[in-house]
């Protein structure tokens, strides 16, 4: 866990290029803040410490995109839904693995770490995306 | 200020809306003030306007920044103040706001506010992509969603929770077709049957083609003012009675509520309680059918009928022209068209013109409330105005 690391959205890629999944914990109210955001959208605290997060949950609500932007084009049709973690935060993702028809609200999902291509145009972030259990 | 009239309109103007091949935004802008000039023969545009606000989303679209200047140079207002407001969709539902402030606080008395887009010269793959700016791009867009995909997680946790059906979503396209086909601007002026909705291609499911708005070109605008000044400008002003806006979490997949736009709901009741109207007062509404879900989910936030029970009130037939609460008369976004900075005041227009009976074919009789509802991205920003015959 990179201590001194700064609570950004940019962290936050990196991590997940490192396969975890981390949030910031508000020192002073203890907010969890997934994705980690450098001031507390609480009590406007600037001090965190990172927590991991149980990288499964359950698919809260989905989609299945036809249209899709062009950088998504040749997976399309594919899903996308938000995912609830174990400890209640969410985040929104591709749910591959499974055929769109076989999907289910409240179907449990884990994360699947993608990684980043160094010689990326920003951003140069991985993606990541959500699978059967 | 409970109940008394906040600002008075004076005038109003809407450009045609629909594919408008060879001409720019500030043209179109242009089209719409010349109707709220010719309207409001009494008022001098150059002597009276002393601001102008603008709602407009995308400089993409026409490489073209800086349109608040760019307006008021097009339709001759020379030095006076003009600010471009943007908040996605809700760009000039925003701008009506802050011209509302602008009265209110005594610095301008009389103010022009509206909106405009141009945006039918991109091909469909960009335009898209520009409007989902509007959402949130780190988590959302660039793991692959697109901007009707954030309403469809909408609609299938409606119809999860509620168990709305796509028909009652197509119910809502097919209704508002209806009313566009009696709109002379609206950009689509022919009806649908359920089964062409039904069965249109699917988008991000379960939204089809035909539970979309459409990507539309115009403009549209108001001319407001004081309710002490009004009467020297027109016999038939139109009262706004109540302003709410309110915003939320940029990303969806935050909010605690998927089956509602919360936003949406704090600007009604602020609406509501500023005006000391109920639900049930409202004559006539328009509201923002970006997606037919929204419309449904804006029946429940503005409570026309309690959560859930969307899907019924469209199915009684009460929110078409003749039933209880005629919502989206003018056709709506779904068919009157979606140039996204001029929706909030092309809203205002079709309340307008219910209000002092000139809708024609598709009158509301004896309209005497009107709402708008206005929703910015996925309802990261929401305004919602109640108007009255003064």
């Amino acid at each position: 866990m990179s201590e001194n690391a700064p609570f950004t959205i940019e962290q936050f890629y990196k991590h997940i290029n490192q396969g975890k999944l981390l949030g910031g914990r508000c020192i002073k109210c203890g907010k969890v803040h997934l994705p980690p955001r450098p001031l507390c959208n609480n009590c406007y605290s600037k001090d965190f410490e990172w927590v991991e997060i149980p990288s499964t949950g359950k698919l809260i609500t989905y989609t299945v995109i036809h249209i899709a932007p062009s950088q998504f084009q040749s997976l399309a049709p594919y899903a996308m839904g938000i995912i609830e973690l174990a400890n209640g935060l969410r985040l929104p993702g591709m749910v591959n693995g499974l055929p769109p028809e076989q999907i289910k609200i409240g179907m449990e999902l884990k994360m699947d770490f993608g990684t980043c291509a160094l010689n990326q145009p920003w951003p140069q972030w991985p993606r990541y995306c959500f699978s059967p259990l | 200020m409970k109940g008394k009239p906040l600002v008075s309109i004076v005038s109003v103007g809407l450009s045609k809306f629909g594919k408008l091949e060879g001409l720019y935004a500030r043209e179109i802008f242009a089209e719409a003030a010349k109707e709220a000039f010719d309207r409001c023969p009494k008022l001098d545009p150059k002597k009276d306007i002393q601001a102008l606000y603008v709602g407009h989303m995308g400089e993409s679209y026409e490489h073209q920044g800086h349109t608040g200047a760019t307006m008021a140079d097009w339709i001759g207002l020379g030095h006076v103040p003009a600010t471009r407001t943007e908040a996605a969709c809700a760009s000039s539902g925003a701008a009506l706001r802050a011209a509302i402030c602008a009265v209110r606080s005594g610095l301008s008395d009389v103010v022009m506010v509206g909106g405009v887009e141009k945006m039918t010269h991109r091909p469909t793959a960009e335009v898209t992509e520009y409007l989902a700016m509007a959402s949130d791009y780190p988590f959302e867009q660039w793991n692959g969603m697109t901007f009707p995909g954030l309403y469809a997680l909408m609609a299938t946790a409606h119809m999860h929770e509620y168990g709305t059906t796509e028909r009652q979503l197509a119910m809502i396209a097919v209704k508002n077709h209806y009313h566009g086909s009696l709109n002379p601007k609206a950009h689509m002026q022919k009806e649908i049957t359920l089964e062409t909705a039904l069965s249109s291609r699917v988008v991000a499911w379960p939204l089809k083609l035909y539970d979309c708005s459409l990507i539309t070109d115009g403009a549209s605008c108001i001319i407001l003012t004081t309710p002490e000044l009004a009467r020297k400008f027109t016999d038939t002003p139109i009262d706004i009675v109540g302003s709410g806006q309110a915003g939320d979490t940029i990303g969806l997949y935050e909010r605690k509520s998927l089956t509602s736009i919360t936003a949406a709901k704090v600007a009604a009741q602020k609406a509501y309680e500023m005006a000391q109207v109920n639900p049930g007062d409202i004559d006539v509404a328009e509201v923002h059918d970006c997606f037919t879900i929204a419309e449904l989910i804006a029946y429940e936030d503005l409570a026309f009928c309690k959560p859930g029970q969307g899907g019924s009130l469209i199915e009684k037939g009460e929110t078409k022209l003749g039933g209880r609460i005629p919502v989206n008369t003018s056709g709506g976004l779904k068919a009157k068209g979606h140039p996204v900075g001029a929706t909030g005041t092309a809203q205002a227009y079709e309340i307008y013109l219910q209000l002092t009976g000139q809708a024609d074919k598709r009158q509301v009789k004896d309209a005497e409330i009107g709402l708008t509802h206005n929703v910015g991205g996925s309802g990261a920003t929401a305004t919602v105005h109640i108007y009255r015959r003064a």
